[in-house]
C-alpha cells in the first residue's frame, strides 16, 4: 500500500501537508476526514488516530501525526528541491525557528479568529462575547506584526529568498482568518506582496484548490443538535 | 566571539540547551538573562531578541531563537552523536512528532502548574481556587498518559534504545513543575524508570546542577521581584481572567 493522508481541508495543518505533497508530486491516497461531521470522533478513525486530530500520515504500517513531523518526512523520503527544508545550516535553523515559533503564536490566533468570529456563531449557534472575540482579534494582530517584524522584515520570504516549509505552513495559517472574513493583509502591504510571492511559488490553482473549503467557512450550515453535543467537548477543549 | 548562549535556567528550553551544551562540552559563554530581575525586558536583551524569550543562541553575528532550533543547530553544527537526532527516516520523524506535540500538548500544562501552586499566590498574595488548581493537575496527568501511551510506549526512551532530543525536552518540562512540588515522574512506574534512564544517561551530576535554580525557586524572596515583571504579570493574570 502506498502512502495515505487523513486530511480535511477544513484544517490549516491539513492544507499545508495537501499543498506541499500535490506541489513536489508525492503520489498519495486522500482519505478525507470530514470534521463537521465528526469523523474524527468515529472509532474507524481512532484506529489509524487514537488522538483523534488531522493531519496523519499513513505510510505502510508507519503512522505519523503533527504536520510539522509529516512535512519534514515528506521532505527526507521523497528529496524535495533544498529550498525548502535548506541544508545549510544557518538557512535551516531559520526555517525550524519559525516552525517552533507558530504552535502556540500565530496558529493558536488563527484558529480561534475562525472560531470565535464564525465557526461559534453560525456553526455551533454559540453566541461570542463583543469582549472576547475583540481579544481574539488582537492578539492576531500582534502576531500578524510579529510575523512581519521579526520573521519576514526585509526579506521575500520567511527563511530568506526562496520558499520554505516556513511560509507554507505559515500561509495556511493565515487563511483561517481571511476565511473568517478577517482584512489580514489590508493596511500590510509587506505581508500583501509576500502572499501574493507564495501564491506564485505554489501555483495559484493549486493555492485555489487547497483553500475552497476554508473560503465558505462562513456559509458552513448550521451544526445539527447531534452532531453539536458531539463535537462541543472537544472544541471547547482546543479553543 | 565564542557561542553565546541567553538563559536562564528558571526556563525548561533553556535547560535543554545548557544540558546538551555541556553533555556535548560545547564551548560557549553563558550570559544569564534572570528572569525575576526582568532582564529580559531590558534594551540589551531586546536587541538580541526583540520577542524577549529564552533561550537564544548567539554564534557570530547568527541570533537564533526557539530551543528546538536550537538543539537541530548545534546538534548539526557539532556532530553529535547520531542517536541525539538519528537519520533513519521514521525514527527521525518519532522525534519531529514529539517536538511539535509537546508545544501545547506538554509545556503548557507543566508551566501552568508552576503558575497556579507558586507563582500566583507568591506574587500576587492570593491562592488559586482548588478547582482551578485540580482542572490544571488533571490537564498534566492527561499529557502524562498520552506521552506514555504515544511516545514511550514500551520503549526504554521514546526512539527505541536511546535517547535523543526528544527524551531531553519531555524531561526538563516534566521538571517544571517540581518548582511548586508537583512530581510529575510519580504518575506511573514506567515514567520513573524513564525518567531515572534519563537522568543517567544524561549525568546525574549535570541533572542537578542545571535543575539547581529550579528547585530553589520556591524558596525565593518574592518581595525583591522586579517590579517591572511583577506588573506585566498582574497584566497578563487579569486579562486571562
Amino acid at each position: 500500500m502506498g502512502l495515505e493522508l487523513y486530511l480535511d481541508l477544513l484544517s490549516q495543518p491539513c492544507r499545508a501537508v495537501y499543498i506541499f505533497a500535490k506541489k513536489n508530486g508525492i503520489p498519495f491516497e486522500l482519505h478525507t476526514v470530514d470534521l463537521i461531521k465528526g469523523q474524527h470522533l468515529s472509532d474507524a478513525f481512532a484506529q489509524v488516530n487514537p488522538l483523534k486530530k488531522v493531519p496523519v500520515l499513513k505510510d505502510g504500517d508507519f503512522i505519523l501525526r503533527e504536520s510539522v513531523a509529516i512535512l519534514l518526512y515528506l521532505t527526507h523520503k521523497y528529496k524535495v528541491p533544498d529550498y525548502w527544508y535548506p541544508q545549510d545550516l544557518q538557512a535551516r535553523a531559520r526555517v525550524d525557528e519559525y516552525l517552533a515559533w507558530q504552535h502556540t503564536t500565530l496558529r493558536r490566533s488563527c484558529l480561534r479568529a475562525l472560531w470565535h468570529k464564525v465557526m461559534f456563531p453560525v456553526f455551533l449557534g454559540e453566541p461570542v462575547s463583543p469582549q472576547t472575540l475583540a481579544a481574539t482579534l488582537a492578539e492576531l494582530d500582534v502576531n500578524l506584526q510579529l510575523l512581519e517584524d521579526e520573521f519576514l522584515q526585509n526579506k521575500a520570504f520567511l527563511a530568506g529568498p526562496h520558499i520554505s516549509l516556513a511560509d507554507l505552513v505559515a500561509i495556511t495559517e493565515l487563511m483561517h482568518p481571511v476565511g473568517a472574513g478577517c482584512q489580514v493583509f489590508e493596511g500590510r502591504p509587506k505581508l500583501a506582496a509576500w502572499r501574493n510571492r507564495v501564491e506564485a511559488a505554489v501555483g495559484e490553482d493549486l493555492f485555489r484548490e487547497a483553500h475552497e473549503i476554508i473560503l465558505k467557512a462562513k456559509d458552513c450550515p448550521p451544526a445539527d443538535p447531534t452532531t453539536k453535543q458531539k463535537l462541543m467537548p472537544r472544541i471547547l477543549a482546543i479553543i | 566571539m565564542a557561542l553565546e548562549l541567553y538563559m536562564d535556567l528558571l526556563s525548561a528550553p533553556c535547560r535543554a540547551v545548557y544540558i546538551f551544551s555541556k553533555k556535548h562540552d560545547i564551548p560557549f559563554t553563558f550570559q544569564f538573562v534572570d528572569l525575576l530581575k526582568g532582564h529580559h525586558h531590558s534594551k540589551e536583551y531586546i536587541d538580541i531578541n526583540p520577542l524577549r524569550k529564552l533561550p537564544s543562541l548567539k554564534d557570530g553575528k547568527f541570533v537564533l531563537t526557539e530551543s528546538v532550533a536550537i538543539l537541530s543547530y548545534l546538534c548539526r553544527k557539532y556532530s553529535a552523536p547520531l542517536h541525539w537526532y538519528p537519520p533513519d527516516l521514521h525514527t527521525r520523524a518519532r522525534v519531529e512528532e514529539f517536538m511539535a506535540w509537546q508545544h501545547t500538548a506538554f509545556q503548557l500544562p507543566m508551566k501552568r502548574i508552576v503558575w497556579l501552586k507558586l507563582l500566583i499566590p507568591k506574587i500576587t498574595g492570593e491562592e488559586v481556587s482548588a478547582e482551578k488548581i485540580d482542572h490544571a493537575v488533571a490537564e498534566v496527568k492527561n499529557s502524562l498518559q498520552l506521552f506514555e501511551e504515544y511516545f514511550l510506549q514500551d520503549k526504554m526512551f521514546i526512539t527505541g534504545d536511546q535517547i535523543s532530543l526528544a527524551d531531553l525536552v519531555a524531561v526538563v518540562e516534566m521538571m517544571q513543575p517540581m518548582a511548586a512540588n508537583y512530581n510529575a515522574f510519580l504518575n506511573s512506574s514506567k515514567l520513573a524508570e524513564w525518567f531515572m534512564r534519563v537522568e543517567l544517561s544524561i549525568g546525574s551530576g549535570l541533572f542537578r546542577e542545571a535543575h539547581n535554580r529550579l528547585m530553589q525557586l520556591a524558596d525565593w524572596d518574592f518581595s525583591t521581584l522586579d517590579p517591572v515583571v511583577k506588573e506585566k504579570i498582574s497584566e497578563l493574570l487579569k486579562k486571562s481572567k
